[in-house]
Order: structure tokens, then sequence, then C-alpha cells
């Protein structure tokens, strides 16, 4: 008794599911994903300059703005002081961050539903309002 | 022959293998008393077998043929080809360690190489030098090794040492069946003539006499004839089975062992008894006068040539259904390997119990029952009279065959008959029954007398389990459903735990059954007063 | 030796990575393209290869262990699951085996205790067996949102029950911890325990180091070393769409991750990792006891040598008259 038929069924499952990214992708562009920075606020500040550099922001955003919420709900410090250039910042998500990042959509969300990832910033801010584009 | 050690001796045991030893480098001792005789030419002749010769496992020359490593690596490869189990089981073992003390032998010696995932790599490190790339170029890295004399001589004693019960494979999260791995050692070792005297001798008695005993017909009917007389004393009914009678409804096999030796014979009584009560129109064969099998532990080739004489039997005589008797091996290959070696059994009808009517569906194919599926059948159904006083003198306790358990499930069939017939019953620890039984410590062809002390270790967990019950409940008595169980449990009871009888299941049957017509009984089927008649109460 | 061997090996991979990727990256194709893409076609072309060798030999035999009551008598219980008969309850006991690991709970150890043996309940290799797999599966399925445009909520419905606890960002994986400590413990086991340490080759210490080594970069990676996780999918999904892409700064890291998983991925159809497959696989979990109802047909079944009734009766014909038997020839 060989089974044959119960076997080759088998594998067929495993290759599909061992070969199913590529399956789905056949044929898909890559798109390219790029935060855009495009901002009246932005476009407005001479040096483009964030609290931080960009490679730090890019890797670490998540960390400083828990180190933020903690500094602000825990310890009442509302000021923070830039590794990168000495200034010092309010610290809000609201009143800094989306001050000159007010395009949600377009900055925050776009690699956040990228990368499937879902931030519970906005189960307790609100989030600005973004015109309709 | 060795002397027997104690069994305190024995119960010196470390399951600690040494911390830093690689088992490769560890060569085989072949110990005294745990090794079997060689296979004497003569009965390797007779079954046609290669390299027939008289040859001592204990001599350095082991007058092997030319070239044997060419034959056992040919043999290998066929039967890798043949075997989807032995394949799988080469490749997939992952060395979790789960089987590594469940095995009797490792239980009972502590020796590392009974563990039993340890005897499958001592088939599996030559399976990797020979057929598979990592062991071909990276050797003993990839634990794999060449076939020389020393991994020979340790395959034999090790797979000699491996009564294929099973019990590995009920824990192994694959399946992993060490039996397939020492069948295949077997077979390869058969092809050089390295089979021992005690398997050798039963199968070429078996192949020209029909039972392993070699008991000629006459003999098989003296047998007989002498328990019909002690039946006769003890119930005062004369009964007259017949033989090699065309006709008959049902044809009985069972092993020849019942029919020569305490405490089988006491069985065989048993079954006569109930079949004539029953006024079943049976009979017994002459011809196929054995149910067990040494063929299995030789060579699958063997063991069917063995089997055919079942089948070809019953189609001469022309009966309807097969019964087969107490046996544990044997139901192994009547379940698992009879119908596909040797049927279809078309010639026959599905096994109808002429009693109760019962259909036994289950053996729809291959058209043989197990007595004690007929007869808890013929209990469940108020068709017999039953005393179980007569055995109150017996506390039993019930042992799980490792065929009847693990290659079949007949598990229920016989603790309800005990319970019928019986009043004080007591299991072992369920770590020890059922699915997870003890082999008694001597399948597979070694209950041979020179390998005692291999015997008495395997047979420690068993007994261990027996001595718990015995100390509890005063357990005195061990009831199975396997021939071999009966010979070689007595050994090991009277050596671990004395004074434990060993009993077969329809033994007790008979002693409790009321036969019609039959005289007071003063005597149980052994001939000891039954309780309340003694005198001595 | 057999220990140490495949640590270096595992530490060897990863440094070759490494320093691979820091010094020259020209390599990056290397190790991000050439060998990735060899190690899935090995991995599931090997896979079927190995499993199409195993179903060239054919089941001779019907030889279920059967660890339960068999189906006889109407009034007697059939333990279907650990019995089967019918192929509905062979799926029921193969998925016990394959989800929960139903034999492997089975296990106890055997000591010596006051001139006794016992049997002690043993469930650590089981729960430390099944975290291992399950947590290896659910940080496998994880992964695919790497390779997914939209990815499906399902993975995401996975991905939020793994950190479900929310702590620190990004959102600690409880799965991360988990399979760390299974492997741990399944190395510690095989050094420290003297039977196993016994029976253990230089091939059962490597995948799991392998495999720690997968981890613990991929940990390292998510907590501390950080990438540039943007440009990771992109990565990824230029491999699966078939039109590969190195983005510039991923990080080294990342490379050291990715080669030990193609490692091993290369490494599993020649090894025991195929156990996933033979599972399935194996005669004495995935066949029906039902030998006796039905008639199970070994294909290279031949004929062979039997001593007839007739040869028999030859030779004892006399014997068996003067004891009143019954012969065909008189």
């Amino acid at each position: 008794m060989y089974n044959s038929g119960k076997i080759i069924a088998g594998l067929a499952v495993f290759f599909i599911l061992a070969a199913l990214p590529f399956l789905l992708n056949l044929g898909k562009a890559n798109a390219k994903i790029e935060p855009s920075i495009k901002t009246p606020e932005i476009n407005a500040m001479p040096v483009k300059q964030c609290v931080e550099s960009k490679e730090f922001m890019r890797a670490e955003h998540m960390q400083l703005l828990n180190d933020w919420r903690d500094e602000v709900v825990r310890n009442g410090n509302r000021i923070y002081t830039s590794k990168s250039n000495g200034k010092q910042y309010i610290i809000s998500l609201q009143n800094t961050c989306m001050k000159c990042h007010s395009n949600k959509k377009e900055f925050c969300d776009k690699c956040h539903n990228y990368m499937a990832v879902k931030p519970y910033c906005w189960s307790c801010h609100i989030a600005p309002k973004e015109e309709k584009s | 022959m060795a002397k027997l050690p104690t069994p305190e001796e024995l119960m010196k045991l470390n399951y600690n293998p040494p911390q830093d030893e690689n088992w490769m480098d560890k060569p085989v001792e072949l110990k005294p008393g745990n090794i079997c005789w060689g296979a004497k030419g003569k009965n390797l002749k007779i079954v046609e077998f290669p390299n027939a010769r008289d040859w001592s496992p204990v001599e350095a020359d082991w007058k092997l043929p030319q070239d044997w490593e060419g034959t056992v690596l040919e043999a290998m490869a066929d039967r890798l080809s043949k075997y989807r189990s032995f394949k799988i089981f080469m490749d997939i073992c992952v060395r979790c360690g789960a089987c590594a003390d469940k095995c009797h032998f490792f239980i009972g010696g502590g020796d590392p190489k009974n563990m039993p995932v340890l005897r499958a790599e001592l088939m599996r490190s030559v399976y990797r030098k020979y057929f598979t790339n990592s062991g071909k170029y990276l050797g003993k890295l990839a634990g794999a090794r060449e076939l020389d004399l020393g991994v020979l001589k340790e395959w034999w004693y090790y797979f000699y040492q491996c009564t294929e019960c099973r019990r590995c494979s009920v824990f192994c999260p694959y399946g992993i069946d060490t039996a397939e791995i020492t069948m295949m050692a077997r077979e390869f070792t058969n092809l050089l003539g390295l089979n021992t005297d005690w398997i050798s001798g039963p199968v070429a008695n078996c192949y020209m006499k029909g039972n392993h005993l070699g008991l000629e017909p006459h003999a098989i009917m003296n047998s007989v004839e002498g328990m019909v007389d002690d039946i006769e004393t003890i119930t005062g009914i004369r009964i007259n089975p017949s033989f090699n009678r065309k006709g008959a409804e049902i044809l009985f096999v069972t092993p020849s062992g019942d029919l020569f030796a305490d405490p089988g014979t006491f069985t065989a009584m048993g079954y006569m008894m109930l079949f004539h009560e029953l006024g079943l129109d049976y009979t017994w064969s002459t011809y196929a006068s054995e149910g067990g099998n040494f063929g299995l532990f030789t060579s699958n080739e063997m063991a069917k040539r063995l089997n055919s004489k079942i089948y070809a039997e019953a189609k001469r005589l022309g009966v309807k259904y097969i019964i087969g008797g107490e046996c544990g091996h044997m139901w192994r290959v009547l379940n698992q390997y009879m119908d596909t070696w040797n049927g279809p059994a078309d010639f026959m009808e599905v096994p109808k119990s002429p009693i109760t009517g019962t259909v036994f569906d289950n053996a729809a194919s291959t058209k043989m029952i197990h007595v004690t599926e007929f007869t808890a059948d013929l209990i469940k159904n108020g068709k017999l009279k039953l005393d179980p006083t007569r055995n109150d003198d017996l506390v039993v306790t019930y042992h799980d065959s490792c065929n009847t358990a693990r290659g079949m499930g007949l598990l229920e069939e016989p603790r309800y008959i005990i319970n019928n017939v019986c009043n004080k019953f007591h299991e072992m620890p369920e770590n020890t029954i059922r699915e997870r039984t003890f082999c008694c410590g001597s399948g597979t062809g070694l209950n041979a007398s020179e390998n005692m002390e291999l015997r008495m270790r395997g047979g420690l967990p068993r007994a261990n389990a027996v001595k718990h019950v015995t100390e509890k409940y005063g357990v005195n008595t061990l009831a199975n459903i396997c021939a071999i169980d009966r010979a070689t449990l007595s050994a090991s009871m009277d050596y671990w735990v004395p004074g434990t009888r060993v009993a077969g299941v329809h033994e007790l049957v008979a002693n409790a059954m009321i036969m019609t017509g039959e005289k007071e009984r003063e005597t149980n089927l052994r001939g000891e007063p039954l309780p309340g008649k003694g005198g001595n109460e | 030796m057999k220990v140490v061997l495949p640590f270096i090996a595992v530490v060897v991979l990863a440094l070759l990575a490494l320093v691979g990727v820091t010094l020259a990256h020209q390599v990056e194709f290397f190790f991000g393209v050439i060998v990735p893409y060899t190690a899935v076609a090995v991995f599931i072309f090997g896979f079927i290869y190995r499993v199409l060798q195993w179903a060239k030999s054919p089941v001779p035999f019907c030889i279920p262990t059967t660890c339960g009551q068999q189906k006889t008598l109407p009034w007697i219980k059939h333990d279907k699951l650990e019995n089967p008969v019918t192929t509905l309850q062979v799926v029921g006991r193969m998925l016990l085996e394959v989800l929960v690991f139903r034999s492997l709970f089975r296990n106890m150890k055997t000591e010596m205790t006051d001139g006794k043996i016992v049997y002690g309940s043993e469930k650590l290799l089981w729960l430390a067996g099944l975290a291992f797999h399950w947590t290896f599966f659910f940080i496998f399925a994880r992964h695919f949102r790497f390779f997914f445009q939209d990815v499906p909520s399902i993975l995401s419905m996975m991905e939020g029950v793994d950190s479900f606890f929310q702590v620190g960002a990004p959102l600690f994986y409880m799965t991360d911890a988990v399979i760390l400590g299974a492997v741990t413990f399944l190395i510690f086991r095989r050094v420290y325990l003297p039977q196993i340490r016994y029976i253990s080759l230089a091939s059962d210490f490597f995948p799991l180091f392998l495999i720690f080594g997968i981890a613990l970069s991929g940990i390292l990676m998510r907590y501390m070393f950080k990438v540039h996780i943007v440009a990771v999918k992109q990565f990824a999904m230029g491999l699966v769409s078939l039109s590969p892409i190195i983005p510039q700064g991923i990080g080294a890291i990342f490379y050291v991750h990715l080669f030990l998983i193609c490692t091993l991925l290369i490494y599993f159809p020649f090894s025991k990792l195929m156990h996933m497959g033979g599972v399935f696989l194996s005669p004495t979990r995935n066949m029906a006891n039902d030998s006796r109802m039905v008639r199970h047909i070994n294909p290279w079944n031949y004929p062979v040598h039997v001593h007839t009734y007739a040869e028999y009766e030859d030779e004892f014909r006399e014997k068996m008259k003067k004891a009143g038997l019954p012969v065909e020839k008189e």
C-alpha cells in the first residue's frame, strides 16, 4: 500500500503553504513606501530638523514616545532636551510632534499600515483633523 | 551455563550511562547469561537457510560467509525499498529520549544500549554511513560508522535482546517502533546463518511437524488424552475432542505450549471443557497445531511460511471459521499479518457464534476470532453457568501481553471474563498495564535457559508491579492470555515474587464453569482442593 | 565535542554574515538574494524529494501501535482515538499527535527508590516540546506580515494576542521569551541528563543552537539594534515578487538573522528535522487497526516455499493411521 493520493495531496498543501508568499505576490509591483514630510509647517522651516536625527527617529520614535509619556504622566516633566542639538522641546504628542507632522495619514499611517503595526497612541489622544484628500 | 545472580545482585541498577564516553567507541561484550546459543546447522538446513552450520557466539570465529558485509548492505537496500516503516524510522528520530527508560531490558539491566533509541542507533549509524550523504562524508560526527565484525556482533547481541514488545513505540512522538528495526536486524543476521538455537529449533519443528515443540500427530493426541483423563477425574465428564475432522464448523488453533507443560495444559483443559459444555462443532488440527510463530522472530518470509498452514488447513477441512487460543505474538500475526500474507480467506464465512448468534464483524476478512472475544460474548449473553466462588482462593491480577495490547487492543475482553469468573481481582498500577504493559522479559524466542540472567532482568518491571499488588492486596495469581507468558512468567515469578501462580484466563473460566451433569467438584484443574473443600480452611 | 562543535559552527555562520556585510556592501547581494533564493528552493524541493523517497517504499503490513481498546463486541467501549478503525478516527488520532503531541504526553520517568521501581510523572519534555513548536509556528506565521502588501487580519490578530500585555515599545512579544526558554531547556537537558547526553549527536545540538541564534538575532533586532524596518519589508517584498532589491542601510544584524534562517532551511531536508513530514507517514500512527476487517495488500507479497499437508501426511501417514486420525490417501 502506497497511499500515493494522500501523500501527493499532503505535499501539495505543503507546497502551497511554503510558497504562499511567492504565489500571492506573483506579478505584483513592489511599492516604495516613504513617509511624507511635506506639510505647510515643515515647508516653512528654514532648517528641517526634528527633535532628534532622522535615523534616530526612524528607529527609536516608538521608544521616545513611550519615554515622553512616562515623563509627563509619571514624573510631571514636560521638557525634553534633544540629544543631538541640545535644544529644549515641550513634550507633547499633539502640540509638538503633530504640530509639524500634521499629516498623520501620510506620515504615521503610511509606514504603520505597510508594516501592519497598530500603535495605541490614538486610543487616548485625539488624532489631528485632516482634510480629506 | 552462567550462574544466575541473586535477585539482590540483579537489583543493583544504575540508569545513568557514563558521562564522557561515545557509545560507538565501546565494543560489545557478549555477557554469558545474556545470550542464547547459536543455531544448529541441521535446523537451518531444514528450512533452506543460508550458511547452515553449527556455530557458537562465544567463539571469536562466527564462520561467516564470504563478503557478508555486501550481503547485509544489499539486504538493507532491499528492505529500505520494501518497508516504509524501516526507511522512515531510520530518518526521523530526533533522539528526544522519551523512549529511553521504557524498555524492560533497560529498566532491568541499565545497559545504555538497551535504551530503544540507542538500540535503533546501532542500525541507524550503519544506515547513515552507506545510505546518506552526511554520514558518508562527515562520518562519526554525523553519527555514522562502518559495518564491521564488531558492529555485527553488537547487532546480534542487542537485537536478540529486544522482544519486539513495542512499548517504546507507544511513547515515541513519531511512533517509531523498535520492533520494526529489530525485525530487519534479524532478517540480516539470518542471511548469515546467525539465528539462535532456541528460535531456529522451533522454526524447523514447526515447519516439518506443524508445531514448535515438534510433537508428532500421535503425541498431540496422547497429550490431549491425558488432559481428557484429568478432566474426567475432576468433573466426572468424559469429553471427546476430534482431530483433523473434515466438515467441522470451527477449526481451533492454539500455541502448542498449552498441550505440553503446566500451567499451559490447564488452559488447554479449560478450552476443551468450555467447548464441550457448549457442544461446539470444532476440531483440532495436527498439521496446523501451532498458533505461535517463531518465524516472526526470524524473517518475514519464514513467518509467512509457517503461518500458511492455518488457512491451508482451514480450507482442507472445510471449516466455516477459526477460533484462536490464548497467545501473544500469535495474535500479532493473526491480526496484522496473516490475511496479507496468506489471504484472502474467502473460502470461509464471517465468524458467527452458534450459541449466541453474535456475528464478529471485526474479523470479517480474516475469519478468525480470539477465544476471549468468543467467551466474553457467551458470558454477556448469559450462556454459561458460573460459580466464581470456586476461584475464591485466588486473588487475581491480569498481565496484558504486549502483542494483544499494542498490536491489537484486546484489553477489555479478558478483564470482563476474569471479573465474571473470579471474585477477587485487582489491577496492577496503570503505568504497567494495557498499552503500557511490560513484556514478560522473554518474548521473541528469548525464552531459552542459557540466557536466564537476561530473562530475569527483562522480567523485573513486570515482577515489580506484581510484587506491588501482592503486598497491597495479597495477589497470588497472575492471569494472562499468552502461552509464552505462562511458561516464562512462572520462572520470573519464582525468582522475583515467589508464591505467585501463573494462570491462563480459560483455566479460571473452567474452574468457575458449572458443567451439565458434572459431579460435585472437589478440586480445581490443578488438582488442588477447592476453597471450602480442603478441610483445612 | 558533539556540543562544542555545533555551537562553534553556528557562531561562525553568524560572524560570516556579520563581517561579510560590514566589510563589503557588495556581498549584500550574495546574502540578500542568492542565499535566500537557494535556501527556499532547497527547502521546498528538498522536502518534497525526501517525502517522495519515503513514499516510494510501500507499507507492506498493517502495523498500527494500538493504545486503547479495539473495536469488537458492541457492548465493549471502543477507544476510537487510540485504536482507530475508520479514516476519520485515524485523522483524529493524527491531529492529537501532531497538534498536542499525544504520545509524548504519556511520558514518565522510571526511578529506583527503596529497592522498588517507580514511574513518576514527567511532563516537562512534553511541555517544552509543545511550547517550542507552537511558538516557533506562531513566530513564523507572524513574519508573514513582511510578505503581504495588505496584511491579513488573522496575522494582526495573532500579533495582538502575542503582545497582549502591551509592555514596552516596540511591544514585547511573549513568544520571544517562550521560545528562548524552551530552546534553552532543550539544550540543557541534552547536556545535563545523563541518558539524553549519551544518546545525543552533534546533529541534535546543531539545529538547537541554530534556532537559538535565529531567535536571539531576531529579538536583538527588534528590541536593541533596530533596523530600518520599512526597508526590510521592501527587501522581503522584492524577494517574494521576484524582483529583488537591496535597500540601503538595513543594518548588519538583519543579515545575520536572515543567513541563519537560510542555513536552517537548507539544512532542513537533509536532517532529522524532516520529522515534520515523517510524523504524518509513520505507519504505527496513521493506519487504522482494521486488518481483520479488510485485507491489507502487500504489493510485493510473493509465493513462498511451504511444507504442505500432503508432504506432512506422507511423512506421518502410518503414525496417523495407527492413532486413528483420518488421512487423505490410504
